[in-house]
């Protein structure tokens, strides 16, 4: 409106609609010059960097899929590939099974809880990297003190090596990235469970419903909308993740744990190729987008199934 | 979408005792305050292994014979006192807090005006932008940092504080955008409708009658927004080299982890320190940031 004059503004329909475009565009404008100067726009450099040998200080010229034949022979590349899909497929299933016990047991009737709820976010909230460093600690390979307990406990005799082995340094930053997790998946879900109605559990258990038959046939179909979202953004996060493999192992030991994220960071940044780097990183993309569709339209469509409407 | 209708629609009773009356105290303390109990241990453990580190004595922390290992005996600050007054971490500590206002304040600006366009106005193709700001926000910054340091190289901003606040909105935007437009959502046109009447402009409209209805969107958006730019490592760690500049969790990491001797007091120390002013902040605004974030995931 401020942009039209003032005569105009009882005119035809039609420059009604048009103004309204002008105005509308004009307060986009701010956010489209900030997501495309760096977010369209260097994604489409990432592709093409993909295709370049670009490295640090030089322009890369276009030399077509070399990179990516590269990467089709390199093993490192290979087992990040595995470690990814691994490290998200086993994260994202604890993260909910433990985030779904968590949100209903919060969904009971306790005394204190949104205080729980406020503490139980914690892990959520704080930097990744500043609780990873308290991992690295507790991880220690001389002065664990998850070893210590359990050597006290007398069930080890010597100090677990957490992050030297290669499946214990697997475990390990699995372990980290759930415990990172949980509070997203719970809260979410706590979200999700506090919308459905008592009066169904009271009525199914009226019938002679047992406490699985509950759950499976009441809680979980109606949750079923929310989980998609929720585990979306999950795998979303974890396949995506940087910061803990960074500072827990840094990839080690000999590119062990290395996740496509961090091998194109390895290779890309620190090794100046970041052609190389870039590739990395677009060959994530059709994983990404599998693992979205996978669990939002795998998810979704129990819904109608289950008669629900979009 | 049609669940936060419900919401909306039956307002939740949280009280409700439900069938809860049904088990008695022995089952819920095995079924429920159990379980609840080791949750809670587990997932508060770090930090109070973190804090607790960042206290001890450096002979205790290492000697788990003579010391018991889960506390502390004559704590010390010296950890702390070598923290603050021997390195850059103060600094670190200021860069991130001026990196995180400077980026949230953008964010929020450009995603109150994108989110009034797309939600109100109603212009032309208003919906597709919709969506595109919602694709835009599962694009992960791991797969943009390599093309960005590149562009940022050749803005001549690396190295600078600039580099990040103009990097973090590219995730900061889609968030409070998205939010935000749940929010003016639920404003009722009729408000809009008679100021329009009153031949109130668009801007004045915004300004006037939207803004104060939604500030507590404004501030979900806000606080979710500034931890988020608070937590944010992989930018900072490619586009910042010098010391100076560095924000907490990439200075705590690239210079006070040196070589094999581990300061573990001092680390932890950091890593307490870089967290509690986010803590501090969320433990203000806790049913705020809890509705932001799964505001994001209902919509």
């Amino acid at each position: 409106m401020t942009m039209t004059p003032t005569a105009k503004r009882n005119s035809a329909l039609g420059t009604m609609a048009r103004s309204n475009t002008a105005v509308g565009l004009f307060f986009m404008l701010p956010a489209a010059v900030f997501l495309i100067c760096f977010l369209t726009y260097p994604l489409g450099l990432g592709v093409w960097l993909g295709f370049t040998d670009a490295k640090i200080g030089r322009d890369g010229v276009f030399i077509g899929i070399e990179n990516y034949q590269a990467l089709a022979n390199d093993s490192v590349f290979w087992m990040a590939v595995y470690n990814t899909v691994l490290y998200t497929f086993i994260a994202s299933i604890l993260k909910f099974v433990l985030g779904l016990w968590l949100a209903m047991i919060l969904n009971e009737h306790l005394p204190f809880k949104s205080f729980f709820r406020a503490i139980i976010l914690l892990p959520w909230v704080v930097p990744t990297v500043l609780s990873a460093l308290a991992f690295w600690w507790i991880y220690d390979a001389q002065f664990s003190i998850i070893s210590w307990s359990l050597m006290q406990l007398g069930w080890i005799d010597g100090p677990i090596n957490f992050l030297g082995d290669p499946n214990n340094a697997r475990a390990s930053v699995i372990a980290a990235n759930v415990w990172r997790g949980i509070p997203f998946v719970a809260i979410s879900l706590l979200a999700g469970l506090q919308t459905i109605p008592q009066s169904l559990h009271e009525a199914a258990s009226l019938d002679g419903a047992t406490g699985w038959q509950r759950f499976r046939f009441i809680t979980l179909p109606m949750l079923t909308p929310i989980i998609a979202v929720v585990m979306t953004f999950s795998v979303l996060f974890t396949f995506t993740d940087f910061q803990l493999i960074y500072v827990l192992t840094k990839g080690g030991p000999v590119n062990a744990t290395h996740l496509m994220a961090t091998l194109s960071f390895q290779r890309g940044i620190p090794g100046g190729q970041l052609g190389e780097g870039a590739a990395i990183a677009v060959a994530m993309i059709p994983f990404l987008l599998a693992s979205i569709l996978f669990s939002f339209f795998g998810l979704q469509r129990r819904k109608w199934q289950q008669g629900g409407q979009d | 979408m049609s669940i936060s209708e419900q919401t909306a629609a039956q307002p939740l009773n949280d009280e409700a005792q439900g069938m809860s009356y049904l088990n008695r105290l022995p089952r819920r303390i095995v079924v429920l305050y159990l379980p609840l109990l080791v949750f809670i241990i587990v997932l508060l453990f770090p930090f109070y292994w973190m804090a607790i580190t960042a206290v001890k004595p450096n002979d205790q922390l290492t000697d788990y014979n003579n010391y018991s290992p889960f506390w502390v005996v004559k704590p010390t600050l010296d950890h702390i006192k070598y923290l603050l007054f021997e390195t850059s971490y103060p600094g670190w500590l200021w860069n991130t807090i001026v990196v995180s206002v400077c980026a949230t304040v953008l964010s929020l600006a450009a995603s109150v005006f994108a989110a009034y366009a797309i939600e109100r106005v109603r212009f032309s193709g208003s919906r597709p932008v919709g969506l595109l700001i919602f694709l835009a926000y599962l694009v992960p910054p791991s797969i943009l940092f390599i093309p960005l340091a590149v562009i940022v190289f050749k803005f001549g901003i690396y190295d600078t504080k600039l580099a990040l606040i103009f990097t973090y909105p590219t995730f900061l935007i889609p968030f409070c955008t998205w939010l935000l437009m749940g929010y003016f959502r639920s404003i009722p046109f009729e408000l809009e409708e008679s100021a329009l009447v009153d031949g109130a402009s668009r801007w004045q409209i915004l300004v006037r009658v939207i803004l104060p209805l939604a500030v507590p969107g404004l501030i979900s958006a806000g606080i979710f927004a500034f931890t988020l730019s608070w937590n944010e490592f992989i930018y900072a760690l490619t586009f910042i080299q010098s010391s100076e500049n560095k924000t907490v969790p990439v200075g705590v990491l690239t210079e006070l982890v040196r070589g094999d001797v581990f300061e573990w007091g001092s680390l932890m120390a950091g890593a307490l320190f870089g967290s509690l002013p986010v803590v501090i902040l969320y433990s203000f605004f806790v049913d705020y940031y809890v509705s932001s974030m799964t505001g994001a995931v209902k919509e």
